[in-house]
């Protein structure tokens, strides 16, 4: 077979002239630099490679030499902590060969193969071992026990096993002999194609909360372990604010944050941020439980596309385990745009807005591979995606929202207006959505109480009832109004500064747990329920208004800590005396 | 190595198409002989076979089929560095324009750079002052961040970048140096020479390198500039650890250098004509921002741009403003009422503020007053909202006093002109004075222990009193 040369080069994508004998998605190596590239279109006529790397300096005629497997991400201790490339290349060992610039044709292991890993063997010889079965485990982080598993496609009994000890990722602990008789090494690592999905055994139905502390989310637009969300915004409005949120404080066991095309400071911060911030729930760093991957905005497009797939490949993998995983994706428009700007160099066909016309099924692939799942080996674990998504010129009937809405079940949306306002989480209320209010129900009404969701839909409706109100108001002023609504103004106003706007950087405030979700919700509708028999009464609401009592339930977030929510029992003594204070 | 090709097969635009290469690289320069002598440069942008597309840096004019030579150079484009580089003056490719003859190069780098390690970048903390209220409260302007200034044709953009030049103390630590790189794209010879004099005027010529591509300039140079700046600005960042303020003007400009080259390479185009890269292509540039943890240097950018009719969605603006950390933003209604610096608050944004700013920076209370600052501001508008339906008179009381105290937030911290200076302190109290116009209970981003500390509501209405006193 003649060598495959390269004839053309425009930006990332490189093409060989004639049939050659790669496959579609093969990974390559290209050039005398071997530069990573993927195979991603094949002809009688040619080959089309994008390549993850600048390809600056690379000549016609240089060699592309196969690899036989496609773009592949390596699973195996030591994934949890690292900071990876958008194809699994560890930051922190490129710094070491190439400073603090990334140069090309980096040939790094994407795990460390000189780390030993305190193994643990789970199988004896002659045990009969299928796809996904548990061989041995490791401590990877002092949170997170590795357990490797069986590849998927491979079965056989076991014929030599080595004694527990140390052992580094590539050394083969257990021997396997598949029903051919073809013996198979097993070391603690494998490689799984990042465009596929890993094998489960079946999907179960998704109604476990995913709790993050943040009152918007849990009371108002809960989303479930092993759903879906999105997170649209223009820019300012805080999507990677309230990302990084809940990355800090929901509670999966990991979190794969994938900042795809992104600012490099930014994830510099999240770093740094992480290896400081200690999780209350387990005493340890935020960084035991956390893998990055940063493909900020100036590394190659090419490696942007799949940033999101080496993602997700992670987070099923730990998924397999038993462990339930949230993938942050932050944004899922420069992904997007990434296969834009591919597909422009490929000159195909251009959909709305220049997108190609695949983008929908890219998009609802990538979502579908959350899920609530038992493993091959019947773990229970959850994937849940949270995707941020910057829509051009903060207009969300752009294709990436639109199309991205039609496949998450959870759709916070953030406000230019609020974000402009400095109320955060910038979530409008009234165009935010969730599909799981119904579904997690149950787990509310056995686990925090009963009343929470009949609680939840009269904030809910008085929210609305003000926005209705608050047209009015625009137009003649609120001095018109009759007093009970105004009285849902002013309690709309509670709501919105009391309990929707959550400050992320005071102590207390950051992390709310549901249970003082709830007990602020009932003083807030205790509040509403009184006044609204005064005024019936014929009290005045300006009577009301001047003991200043709103304005103390408005700071029942600073004042009542997380640790003393008996505290909220003495609002309501409080209420019932201001009150008393007006007749 | 280095080929000689008599001939040119092709000339479309700004672009050569060249047949029969072997052995050239993608994105190395070449070098065009003309029959008189003078010589051009460009750069491979596409290679399909043995045919190159190649882009001229100073246009295609006089340039026909039989009468150029072309040399493949075998290297990427790259600009000369060295120290000397400061006070200079050059145009858009790095060469020097300003007669003073040529530089001494210290070592030659690839004007593209390479991505940053984001392992490697150090989180930026510490602020800039630049004097300037609104900026140095509510929009905090970090070292090693990127923050641009949105304006719009006919504003007063220029005269707040030379004002921040002018104030800002950039390298706070003794013995730092710093300096400034301004490149400018597609800008009038007015303006390059309005900056020239401020420049002047405040001392620091020979501490700038300028790179100038005018209006009249050819557009392939121009989008060349930037790189060229930005790669001077790291060279001088990262290894003379010098602190760079780079300001880039004007990047509207260079978009649509760019969308001209895309169209005459007959590139699918995206949104309002741009290229799809257009996101890629101005994130290479703005991310090359930063401070690293290898060197004491520091590189901080204000690009500028105009956005076309005022429109914050257009793609320029929008892209940018997904990269960059923060914008400046100015406002067309506040610069007609004669006010200056004609900040437009609350679009306005700095990410990188909330960890450099407070205890240890500026002053413990800085994050509650702009916090509060920015709410009651755009409760202001609210109240203007209804007032221009209803007529001021008929606000109610508490509408009232918010227009009052939007007045005043403009009148006096807006308001400072260009030769004001003030510093943390001063800014800070100032602020705290005009919340005092408010009634305490407004004040809900602010705890109580600080409120009783700070509120002072007889400054506040003596505050209201001379502004009234002067209408």
């Amino acid at each position: 077979m003649s060598s495959n040369l390269i004839n053309s080069i425009n930006g990332p994508v490189v093409t060989i002239k004639g049939p050659t004998d790669l496959t579609m998605q093969e990974m390559v190596y290209v050039g005398s630099k071997k530069l990573i590239g993927e195979v991603i279109s094949i002809s009688a006529e040619r080959t089309t490679i994008q390549v993850y790397e600048t390809t600056t300096g690379l000549r016609v005629g240089e060699e592309i030499i196969g690899t036989g497997a496609p773009l592949s991400a390596t699973l195996g201790p030591g994934i949890i902590s690292n900071i990876f490339d958008g194809i699994e290349r560890p930051l922190e060992d490129i710094e070491k060969t190439d400073g603090a610039f990334i140069g090309t044709g980096s040939s790094i292991p994407s795990l460390d193969p000189e780390r030993k890993w305190d193994v643990t063997i789970k199988v004896s010889v002659g045990d009969e071992l299928r796809g996904g079965d548990i061989y041995a485990t490791c401590p990877e982080t002092p949170l997170i026990e590795h357990r490797c598993m069986v590849p998927p496609n491979l079965s056989g009994r076991v014929s030599a096993v080595m004694t527990n000890g140390q052992y580094t990722v590539n050394d083969c602990v257990v021997k396997l002999v598949d029903k051919d008789g073809v013996e198979h090494e097993l070391t603690l690592c494998q490689k799984w194609p990042i465009r596929v999905e890993r094998p489960i055994l079946k999907r179960m139905p998704i109604e476990r909360p995913l709790i993050t502390g943040q009152r918007v989310i849990d009371t108002m637009f809960p989303i479930a372990k092993g759903g879906t969300a999105a997170i649209p915004g223009g820019f300012g409005t805080g999507k990677t604010m309230t990302q990084h949120q809940l990355a800090k404080w929901c509670d999966a066991d990991i979190i794969v944050y994938v900042g795809c095309g992104e600012r490099g400071n930014e994830m510099t911060q999240v770093l740094k941020e992480f290896s400081e911030l200690i999780d209350p729930k387990s005493g340890q760093k935020l960084t035991a439980r956390t893998v990055l991957i940063a493909n900020t905005s100036n590394m190659p497009v090419a490696a942007r596309e799949a940033s999101i797939y080496t993602g997700i490949t992670l987070a099923e993998y730990y998924r397999d385990m038993g462990y339930h995983v949230a993938i942050m994706a932050d944004s899922t428009s420069r992904w997007a745009e990434a296969l834009r700007e591919i597909s422009g160099r490929l000159e195909e066909m251009p959909a709305e807005e220049g997108f190609p016309a695949y983008l929908p099924s890219r998009i609802s692939q990538f979502y579908e591979r959350a899920g609530y799942t038992v493993s091959l080996n019947g773990a229970e674990g959850s994937v849940t995606i949270i995707g941020a998504v910057s829509p051009q010129g903060s207009d969300f009937s752009e294709p990436v929202t639109q199309n991205t809405k039609r496949f998450v079940r959870c759709f916070w949306a953030l406000d230019k207006s609020l974000a402009y306002a400095r109320h955060y989480p910038a979530i409008n209320w009234n165009t935010s959505y969730s599909e799981y209010v119904d579904t997690l129900n149950r787990w509310y009404s056995a686990n925090v109480g009963r009343e929470f969701m009949a609680d939840r839909q009269r904030i809910a409706t008085l929210l609305h009832e003000e926005n209705d109100l608050m047209e009015i108001v625009k137009l003649i002023g609120s001095d018109v109004l009759p007093d009970d609504q105004k009285l849902v103004i002013e309690t709309a106003k509670v709501i919105r500064v009391g309990f929707l706007q959550q400050n992320a950087y005071h102590a207390e405030d950051t992390y709310v747990p549901l249970e003082k979700q709830l007990g602020m919700m009932k003083v807030i509708l205790y509040l509403y329920d009184q006044c609204a028999a005064m005024i019936k009464k014929g009290h005045a609401i300006s009577a009301i208004l001047e003991t200043g009592i709103f304005g103390e339930v408005v700071k029942i977030k600073y004042d009542v800590p997380n640790s003393k929510l008996e505290m909220l029992d003495d609002y309501y003594t409080k209420i019932d005396q201001a009150l008393a204070a007006v007749i | 190595m280095s080929l000689k090709i008599v001939g040119l097969s092709e000339i479309n635009g700004p672009l050569v198409a060249l047949d029969g290469i072997h052995g050239a690289g993608y994105e190395e320069m070449v070098e065009l002989e003309l029959q008189d002598g003078t010589t051009r440069t460009g750069r491979i942008v596409q290679m399909d076979g043995d045919r190159c597309i190649i882009q001229v840096f100073e246009g295609t004019r006089g340039l026909s089929l039989q009468n150029t030579t072309t040399t493949i150079l075998g290297h990427p484009v790259e600009m000369s560095l060295s120290k000397e580089l400061l006070g200079r003056v050059l145009n858009g490719s790095g060469r020097p324009i300003d007669g003073l003859g040529e530089i001494y190069w210290e070592k030659k780098e690839d004007i593209n750079g390479k991505p940053l390690n984001p392992v490697s970048r150090t989180y930026p903390r510490n602020y800039i002052n630049t004097g300037i209220s609104a900026i140095d409260c509510l929009m905090t302007l970090i070292r090693g961040q990127k923050l641009p200034i949105f304006s719009g044709s006919g504003m007063q953009h220029n005269k707040l970048a030379a004002q921040i030049v002018k104030q800002a103390n950039i390298a706070a630590e003794e013995g730092q140096e710093f300096g400034i790189v301004f490149a400018a794209m597609g800008v009038t010879n007015d303006v390059a020479d309005y900056f020239r004099r401020s420049f002047e005027e405040t001392g620091v010529m020979d501490r700038v390198v300028m790179f100038l591509n005018l209006s009249n300039d050819p557009i392939i140079e121009r989008i060349l500039t930037p790189k060229c700046a930005l790669t001077t600005a790291e060279y001088l960042a990262f290894e003379k650890d010098m602190h760079i303020l780079v300001i880039m003007t004007d990047i509207t400009s260079y978009c649509e250098a760019l969308r001209e080259f895309s169209s005459s390479k007959g590139e699918i185009p995206g949104r309002k004509g741009y290229p799809g890269y257009l996101y890629s292509d101005l994130a290479s540039l703005y991310e090359r921002a930063g401070v690293i943890d290898t060197a004491k240097g520091s590189v901080t950018q204000i690009p500028i741009l105009t956005m076309p009719n005022d429109d914050i969605t257009h793609p320029v603006p929008d892209l940018t403003g997904y990269i960059t950390e923060g914008q400046i933003v100015l406002d067309r209604s506040l610069d007609q009422n004669g006010i200056y610096p004609p900040i437009s608050v609350l679009p306005s944004l700095s990410r990188l503020m909330k960890d450099g700013i407070g205890e240890g920076y500026t002053r413990a209370d800085h994050s509650a007053v702009s916090n509060q600052l920015f709410a009651s501001y755009a409760k202001v508008q609210d109240a203007k909202a209804l007032a221009s339906v209803i007529g001021e008179e008929e606000l109610s009381a508490s509408d009232k006093l918010y227009m009052d105290f939007g007045k005043a937030f403009e009148h006096y911290f807006l308001d400072q002109g260009f030769d004001t200076d003030r510093t943390i302190d001063e800014t800070l109290d100032l602020g705290w004075d005009l919340l005092s116009i408010l009634p305490q209970s407004e004040l809900d981003r602010v705890d109580n222990k600080l409120l009783e500390e700070k509120y002072h509501p007889e400054r506040g209405a003596a505050l209201l009193k001379e502004m009234r006193g002067e209408a």
